[in-house]
């Protein structure tokens, strides 16, 4: 079997599993360090996903919850980008899953009571492939911050929360992408668990005039980056290299 | 490596909207059946068992809004969707109680490691997703030989599902005294 190297991950990149300003991660966060080992297939293979059963709309959130005729309500936007590996290279064909509040900051999910009015026309999730030059993009509606209870007085900055799959399982990522210049992103204590500002910086969607459909819709830029894969092959690896 | 990966956040209490959506209410989204629910497309080789357990915090009180994947070999050891088996699972936590359940079929052992699956759980107050791997208790000649298992020294027991009347169950405990191995994937 020949498979790409995957490679290790930065976890001081990363947010640490305990982050006490960020209240659920207390009880949530193992006590020991994770366990090194080196890969196997197990972790270099993951699920493959092709357009079979992505519908024509899944990736267009202002419709694919909508009555006929009708759109979700709230400021349109296109959300775009490609998905790279670390060194830079584009990931095609994989599946590309986000969900997200409405405009007015409320979730579809039978344990949100925010007092915030659901959208009838508006679910909140959708999906797509990336293309063959990792390109995605889906339209929707700019979400509204909402509070939460995490102790004093909480609100998420206006956010989609995105979930990636790559080659090989170890690349599996789950995200949050943010919206330039929202003045709740240096307040978030779920952002400012990411110990640097960089690493946050990469998560802030720009606004991308060059997209926008005059008189239609605005456009957002956000690319995902995924663990790098190299070219060598695992199982014939000189040792030391 | 010319870029940094993109910096993991939490999945948050509301992942099931993207990843589940009829388990968070939206029936009818991508026809109505949530990706990974179903494992087991056809007539695959292989013994077939429910995966069971639950994943508890550090007081001891159940994920109720845990999401778990699952990818895991065919019943021959190969990976990949083959003759009525996806090899990839995803499942949410009982809302009430935490138990979680993959209908699937035992893994035949993958380049010389003991049958295995691996485990990817996401939830609110979880930063960066974990890895961990689940093996069988009825494989102890195998699992004695594992490398990772080996690694794991006297916390290995954590990753070993144990024989119920319908397959094989295992906990997962995110902190604490039988605090589960979690793997740096």
């Amino acid at each position: 079997m020949t498979l790409p190297e995957i490679a290790p991950r930065d976890r001081d990149w990363h947010p640490p599993a305990l982050a006490p300003a960020y209240r659920s991660s207390v009880l949530r966060a193992p006590r020991h360090a994770p366990l090194r080992f080196d890969h196997t297939a197990s972790e270099l293979t993951g699920p493959v996903f092709g357009q079979d059963g992505i519908g024509p709309d899944d990736a267009d959130l202002l419709i694919n919850y909508a009555r006929p005729g009708e759109t979700a309500q709230g400021a349109r936007i296109v959300v775009h980008g490609r998905l790279l590996d670390e060194g830079g290279r584009p990931v095609p064909g994989k599946l590309i899953e986000i969900w997200q509040a409405n405009a007015g900051g409320r979730y579809r999910h039978k344990k949100d009571g925010y007092l915030a009015p659901l959208d009838p026309n508006f679910g909140g999730c959708g999906r797509c492939v990336t293309g063959p030059d990792g390109a995605y993009a889906f339209r929707t509606v700019a979400p509204g911050p909402y509070p939460w209870p995490n102790g004093g007085n909480d609100w998420r900055p206006a956010h989609i929360h995105f979930s990636v799959f790559g080659d090989g399982f170890a690349q599996r990522l789950i995200t949050q992408m943010y919206f330039e210049g929202d003045p709740h992103i240096p307040l978030c204590p779920i952002v400012q668990s990411i110990p640097r500002a960089d690493a946050v910086d990469r998560l802030v969607a720009r606004l991308d005039m060059e997209a926008t459909v005059p008189m239609d819709i605005r456009a957002y830029r956000f690319d995902i980056v995924l663990r790098g894969r190299d070219a060598t092959i695992f199982e014939n690896r000189m040792e030391g290299t | 490596m010319v870029l940094k990966e993109s910096a993991s956040q939490t999945a948050g209490p509301y992942v099931h909207i993207g990843c589940v959506p009829s388990f968070a209410g939206l029936e009818d989204m991508y026809g109505g059946v949530d990706p990974g629910s179903v494992m087991v497309t056809g007539e695959p080789a292989g013994r077939r068992i429910a995966f069971t357990g639950a994943v508890f915090d550090g007081e001891g009180a159940p994920l109720c809004d845990a999401l778990i994947e699952v990818w895991q070999a065919d019943g021959q050891g190969n990976h990949g969707p083959s003759n009525g088996f996806t090899g990839w699972g995803r499942q949410p936590s009982d809302g009430g109680t935490g138990a979680f359940r993959f209908d699937t079929i035992k893994p035949g052992a993958v380049d010389g490691q003991a049958p295995h699956l691996s485990l990817w759980i996401v939830a609110r107050g979880i930063n960066l997703g974990l890895h961990t791997r689940a093996y069988f208790d009825d494989e102890a000649e195998a699992n004695a030989a594992d490398s990772v298992l080996r690694l794991a020294g006297e916390r290995a027991g954590t990753m070993i599902a144990r024989t119920t009347p319908e397959g094989f169950h295992m906990d997962i405990y995110l902190q604490g005294d039988n605090e589960t191995v979690f793997l740096d994937v």
